[in-house]
């Protein structure tokens, strides 16, 4: 079953670890805040996304298996 | 009329049951299939469907629901809701004692905006004209001012902590709300036509619309008009016949806004013939929403209309998401320049490359909401648009050549 | 002579676990503000903080265990343990145990940040500015050798870019200002 990467958009502080750590799926917009991609983390990248979850500074980050979830970029 | 009063003055208690009669006896489960059978809307501005809402907090009811009677009304150009709770403030109550008895709710808060004084003395005293039992069980909570404070989280937040800004969801109000509890949040409207389709059954509403379209709803006309405020019409009617209800138009019309600053603009010229319903608008990409219909005169600005929406919307973020408070602030300064026809170089393409990038970046819809607003109107003022990135404006040129003729 | 060996390792191990706690304050603020650069990013500043972190519990370890076993001061596990129990430079060397306890809150709430949660995090995280403090003024009472000068430079450049590093984090601009709501305009609740 897939993983998605999920945000919690008031916690988000624009850091932006998560984009250096997963450029893949993860972008900056002009204010320095993620775009991130709805789609399943390829299995390549899961390690990377853990990193990436661990490193947000503010636990804005965390991975959700992909049933019941609306998809928010 | 169902709805509207024409007398003005909130009806009492009497009155109220003269004309209806006592609140019927039918049972939770009958309730809910009445309502999905009528296909019955939510008034709010979502649309969503009254009785899948209830069934779904009834299923996870254990007789500790709450019912949050929405009447916070804070889109700026509508005025039915208030008007509704000052005028039938007990089809309101009926509805809210309704809906407890449906999902299970022991808990029924009146959530009422804090400038609407009429709507709130007319509930406060609907409520007292009550028997102990239901006036038990309820009570009114004034919703601050502010464009946010009647998104559903936010008025849980606000009754559970006093501070009316959007939450992170899941888990939703339905599922976990008020004190952590299954809660309805339904807009006052929805509830009182809820209260009539218990008494007369769901083929009464949907007998009430024209054509293929079902139901009435209450509507806030203004503009261009010479009787703005609130008109009831059957869905299925016409942007005509709207005006019509208005008096009629006092001026040429260049565009109209449908669904308040929540919902977007449309060209007026295709759609006089537009019905107003659901499915048709949704064919057209656009939305009843909370009942706005806003007829913009021809010798406004689309630019300037739509850069003061976006300047007041950007003020009404919650400022708790970056890409809302950022974002928008920069679409409402680009907006503004536009319109003021000093914009920036690369300031029409900032706008929609900006556009293209805040759907979903936030907590809560504001944000969308904002932006869909925004993309009608580069749709519908297109050419205006691209005017002011040249520094001209195409409203005050014709302005000028009507002068002169 | 291994008693003499033992003394180095414990003096040695406590001033390399200074150095490195140094070092770890200091990233923690140049995250804090944000600061990069192009060939150097975030996630780098504070993978050393967090590497540097658990590189000092090796030498504190190294520290404390030569310094309970070395006979010559014979200090005891107790001594370790409770702080101000030794008989011993008691003032000096409590505040050290007191400095180990706040590490170690400190470490095991940011190893395990996700079941702490955010906020317990932060707060626990807000004790370094009381624990690099202590151990350094641990340090620095302890010493019983004549103040070497380059003891006092190690400990001059310590306490020096801590300060520095303060100082630029108490003058620079919020990033989460944007929070807080601008001061109340007119903007006309209703338009047209």
């Amino acid at each position: 079953m897939g993983e998605t990467m999920q945000i919690d958009r008031i916690r988000c502080d624009g850091h932006g670890l998560c984009a250096e750590l997963l450029p893949e799926l993860i972008t900056l917009d002009d204010w320095g805040y993620p775009i991130i991609t709805a789609a399943a983390i390829p299995p390549s990248l899961v390690d990377h996304a853990r990193r990436a979850v661990d490193a947000c500074p503010v636990l804005a980050l965390r991975l959700a298996s992909m049933t019941a979830v609306t998809q928010k970029r | 009329m169902e709805l509207i009063r024409p007398t003005p003055g909130a009806e009492s208690l009497a009155a109220h049951q003269q004309r209806l009669g006592p609140l019927p006896a039918v049972g939770s489960g009958e309730l809910i299939a009445e309502l999905e059978a009528s296909g019955l809307l939510g008034r709010g501005g979502a649309g969503f469907p009254v009785g899948r809402k209830w069934r779904a907090v009834a299923e996870r009811s254990s007789g500790n629901a709450v019912v949050l009677a929405n009447g916070a009304e804070g889109e700026p150009l509508s005025l039915k809701d208030r008007s509704l709770m000052a005028s039938r403030p007990h089809l309101v109550i009926d509805g809210a004692l309704l809906a407890a008895r449906a999902v299970g709710a022991n808990d029924i808060i009146f959530y009422v905006g804090v400038e609407h004084r009429a709507a709130e003395a007319a509930l406060r005293h609907a409520l007292a004209e009550r028997p102990a039992d239901p006036r038990g069980r309820a009570r009114i909570v004034t919703a601050p001012a502010g464009y946010v404070s009647g998104e559903e989280s936010a008025a849980v937040h606000f009754v559970d902590a006093g501070d009316a800004r959007p939450t992170t969801t899941p888990p939703r109000p339905f599922e976990r709300g008020v004190g952590g509890r299954p809660t309805l949040v339904q807009n006052v409207e929805s509830l009182a036509l809820a209260a009539l389709i218990a008494r007369r059954g769901h083929a009464w509403y949907q007998g009430l619309g024209h054509g293929r379209a079902r139901g009435i709803g209450l509507l806030t006309v203004s503009g261009a008009v010479n009787r703005a405020g609130v008109h009831e019409v059957a869905f299925g009617s016409t942007l005509s016949d709207a005006a019509a209800a208005a008096g009629g138009l006092n001026d040429d019309v260049r565009a109209v806004l449908l669904g308040g600053y929540f919902g977007g603009w449309a060209d007026v010229d295709e759609q006089w013939g537009l019905p107003l319903d659901a499915s048709s608008l949704r064919a057209r990409g656009l939305a009843l929403g909370c009942g706005v219909v806003h007829f913009l005169p021809a010798e406004s600005c689309g630019v300037e209309a739509t850069a003061r929406i976006m300047t007041y919307l950007a003020s009404q973020s919650a400022r708790q998401c970056g890409p809302c408070v950022f974002g928008l602030a920069a679409i409402a300064d680009a907006t503004r320049r536009l319109a003021a026809r000093s914009p920036q170089a690369g300031d029409l393409e900032r706008i929609v490359r900006w556009t293209g990038q805040l759907t979903g970046r936030g907590a809560c819809r504001h944000p969308d909401g904002a932006v869909a607003l925004l993309q009608s109107a580069l749709e519908v003022f297109a050419d205006d648009f691209s005017g002011h990135q040249r520094r001209r404006c195409l409203t005050v040129a014709a302005r000028e050549r009507v002068a002169v003729a | 002579m291994s008693d003499t060996i033992l003394w180095y390792a414990t003096r040695g191990a406590g001033v390399v676990s200074l150095v490195l706690l140094t070092g770890v304050a200091v990233l923690g603020i140049v995250s804090a503000m944000r600061w990069q650069m192009a060939s150097w990013p975030r996630f780098l500043t504070t993978g050393l903080h967090r590497n540097l972190a658990l590189a000092t519990l090796v030498f504190l370890a190294l520290h404390i265990v030569t310094a309970v076993v070395d006979p010559f001061t014979a200090l005891g596990w107790q001594a370790a343990l409770i702080p101000f129990s030794s008989s011993y430079r008691r003032l000096w060397l409590g505040l050290g145990v007191v400095a180990i306890y706040l590490l170690a809150a400190i470490v095991v709430s940011s190893l395990l940040r996700p079941l702490f949660g955010q906020s317990a995090w932060r707060a626990i995280h807000w004790l370094t500015y009381l624990m690099w403090p202590v151990a350094v003024i641990h340090g620095i009472g302890t010493g019983t050798d004549p103040r070497f000068a380059w003891m006092l430079a190690i400990e001059a450049i310590c306490i020096g870019s801590v300060v520095a590093a303060v100082a630029w984090r108490v003058s620079g601009v919020s990033h989460t200002a944007w929070r807080q709501a601008p001061a109340a305009s007119p903007q006309a609740r209703k338009w047209s």
